[in-house]
């Protein structure tokens, strides 16, 4: 069983996220697709943190603007931008655990219904219930607004998005946002709130790559960028 | 009150077997590389290693594991990105020659910043609900749940700066700052690495990064030529 649909690419996924970030918003992105949404905000009003101890992160660095002590969380080189800031790590979680990031965006494993994710370990994969959690616990329950940004089934054709999540927990209860190639679902009260599909797919094709009974929106409509 | 040791070897040569060491560092940048590399040549075992990574970016520790002079790490992201790779410390882990006492990045180094600020333990909403809270105390504090951390207090922390002045005030560079003030807070002896010593009054006052008292000895180092990257070992 292979991936059922296709859906937005994840170049994509991230300009929809970066439409979901407010102008005047302080945000930390993560590993993976969720490094992708910085390439659409310039010119927007949005600044950038990184766990290792920065605000106002630049674009990657090329060539001769490469500084050994500059990186970002995922060890790039990158620029710094006018307003940058640095700091140490605890004043860095001090910003991510006290609530002043107004979103973050993750990738994830698996979330659930409920808006529990996990992305750290994959049972079996690293030895006893070991894994690289970095940032991504402090930034889960710290974030005001908490976005997954995920393939909506993995390659094998595997469902993420499951009524209870089976591999051990990042977080329980942070997610308020999923962002995947097939559409955008809201972590409601009532449970899963199906906002928007991909061009091409319907409500019903999305139930069927997800394990929770969907919520759909009275507006549901095409994903919009 | 001059802190300067000449010779790198003398100003790590009280570390003993079993002591508990904080490395600074945050994958590639900012990590004691001299420091590291002058401990894998000194005859110490059974060492508890506190650090982010157990040798991905900081290369220099993977000499320790060879050395097999850890017992135990204490760390939030210690293995290669990709499942697929195997570092010298996941090897030592699965075949059960290494403790792993695994801690989210925000709860790791709160635990060494209440290690140098005398608070023994505190409360955090990081975790709860995970395999972390295993064996913790959970506490509900205003209808919520937090779980009890311990603090780390390490016997020696050693430190990556890029300025100091001989009474040990130091200004770090850009993003190699991160873990290092607070683990050098949270040690009972700090080292330092430092690029460039200066006298005092030279540093300006108000600019100081951390304060002297906190850092017990200082080596002056050259400025280490460092790739910024976690996929592959400097070549030799």
């Amino acid at each position: 069983m292979g991936k059922k649909f296709e859906g937005i690419s994840r170049e994509l996924m991230a300009l929809r996220i970066a439409n979901e970030i407010p102008d005047g918003s302080y945000a930390n992105l993560g590993i993976g697709i969720p490094t992708l949404v910085s390439n659409w905000t310039e010119g927007r009003d949005i600044v950038f943190e990184t766990e290792i101890g920065m605000l106002n992160t630049g674009p990657l660095a090329m060539g001769g603007e490469v500084d050994q002590d500059l990186i970002n969380a995922s060890c790039q080189p990158i620029t710094e931008l006018p307003g940058a800031c640095y700091f140490s790590e605890a004043e860095s979680f001090a910003m991510i655990r006290g609530g002043y990031m107004d979103v973050a965006v993750l990738g994830a494993f698996q979330v659930s219904a409920k808006g529990d994710f996990c992305g750290w370990n994959i049972p079996g994969q690293r030895p006893g219930h070991t894994g690289n959690i970095g940032g991504s616990m402090d930034l889960a329950v710290g974030a005001k607004k908490l976005i997954i940004a995920i393939e909506h089934t993995m390659k094998t054709g595997e469902l993420k998005i499951l009524d209870e999540c089976t591999y051990p927990l990042t977080a329980k209860g942070a997610v308020d946002l999923i962002v995947t190639n097939l559409a955008v679902i809201e972590v409601a009260k009532e449970g899963l709130l199906l906002k928007e599909v991909a061009s091409g797919l319907t409500p019903e094709d999305i139930q069927s790559v997800t394990e929770p009974k969907l919520i759909i929106s009275p507006d549901v409509k095409e994903i919009e960028f | 009150m001059d802190k300067e040791y000449p010779d790198i070897n003398k100003a790590i040569e009280d570390v003993f077997d079993g002591a508990s060491i904080a490395l600074g560092g945050f994958f590639s940048c900012g990590n004691p590389v001299y420091l590291t590399t002058a401990l894998s040549k000194l005859d110490v075992k059974n060492l508890i290693i506190i650090a982010m990574t157990m040798g991905i970016g900081n290369w220099e520790l993977n000499e320790l594991l060879r050395n097999r002079q850890i017992k135990k790490a204490i760390c939030n992201y210690p293995f290669f990105r990709s499942v697929s790779r195997r570092s010298i410390f996941e090897e030592q882990l699965r075949a059960g020659e290494i403790e792993c006492e695994l801690t989210p990045m925000g709860t790791f180094i709160e635990r060494l910043r209440a290690g140098g600020a005398g608070i023994p333990a505190f409360y955090t909403p990081t975790g709860v609900g995970t395999l972390i809270a295993q064996n913790k105390e959970v506490r509900l504090c205003d209808g919520k749940e937090y779980l009890l951390e311990k603090a780390i207090k390490p016997d020696f922390a050693f430190i990556h700066a890029y300025k100091a002045d001989r009474t040990g005030n130091i200004v770090f560079r850009k993003t190699a700052r991160n873990y290092n003030p607070e683990m050098a807070k949270a040690a009972k002896v700090t080292i330092a690495e430092v690029e460039n010593i200066v006298e005092p009054g030279e540093l300006n006052q108000e600019m100081i990064h951390l304060p002297g008292i906190y850092v017990q000895r200082l080596v002056k180092v050259d400025r280490p030529q460092i790739e910024a990257t976690i996929e592959k070992p400097p070549e030799k």
